[in-house]
């Protein structure tokens, strides 16, 4: 299992990448996925997200290899979008593909809560007024990655 | 010695990147931001509250204690806010 993990301006298309995960294969049983969208909170007009050519994928690829490692998995992809991006607009997409479905499902929730505290990517809010912020990272988003620590 | 900077430490620092030689007794990243932020009144205000930066050495997230040496990426960063 090779995952795929792509960091792209471009929008990705859900069905097209589900049909690469299956496409002549007969042996995955689940797929779960999580799309994570750009909310207009506050009057958001746009968020433009950075990140750090080269960490990142190999960030990924760390997480990725863990997962892979802990659950039995045929398929996972990641598509996280750098640049700028409106409301509305898709962000990230985690894909899993597993026999059965506690694979997948948890393999999907581990991956997306690492992606938000283990990957380098920076998100800044740019408002209609003009104003821009840099968003903060969130106790809560440590706490959700945390929960998946081995002891 | 290559040092990148991103999102509001780019911003303050004015520059993404920039090559330097430290001195022989900068040896570790926490080293590293004490001689940095010398460099500039920009340097010193991204520098400022420490315990808001994070950095990496070679494309891996380091700590303050972590070694340094000519040749090293060494990146500043805030904490990080993908997914």
């Amino acid at each position: 299992m090779t995952p795929r993990i792509a960091i792209q301006e471009a929008p990705f298309d859900l069905a097209a990448e589900t049909a690469r995960l299956t496409a002549g294969r007969a042996n995955v049983g689940g797929l779960a996925s999580f799309v994570g969208l750009c909310r207009a909170d506050d009057g958001l007009a746009a968020m433009v997200l950075e990140h750090y050519p080269g960490m990142t994928e190999r960030a990924i690829a760390r997480i990725a290899g863990e997962a892979a490692e802990r659950w039995a998995l045929l398929g996972l992809t990641v598509i996280h979008r750098v640049g700028r991006l409106e409301p509305g607009a898709p962000i990230v997409l985690v894909l899993t593909a597993s026999a059965h479905r506690a694979a997948a499902l948890e393999s999907c929730a581990f991956l997306i809560d690492w992606l938000k505290t283990g990957a380098p990517f920076w998100k800044r809010e740019e408002f209609a007024d003009g104003a821009e912020r840099w968003v903060e990272a969130k106790a809560a988003d440590d706490a959700a990655a945390a929960r998946w620590t081995r002891a | 010695m290559r040092i990148l900077y991103f999102a509001w430490v780019k911003q303050r620092v004015g520059v993404a990147e920039e090559e330097v030689a430290p001195p022989p007794e900068v040896r570790d990243v926490a080293g590293l931001v004490d001689w940095l932020s010398g460099r500039s009144e920009g340097h010193a205000a991204a520098f400022a509250n420490r315990r808001t930066i994070r950095a990496a050495v070679n494309q891996d997230f380091a700590g303050p204690d972590h070694p340094v040496a000519a040749g090293d990426e060494v990146a500043f960063f805030p904490p990080v806010t993908g997914g």
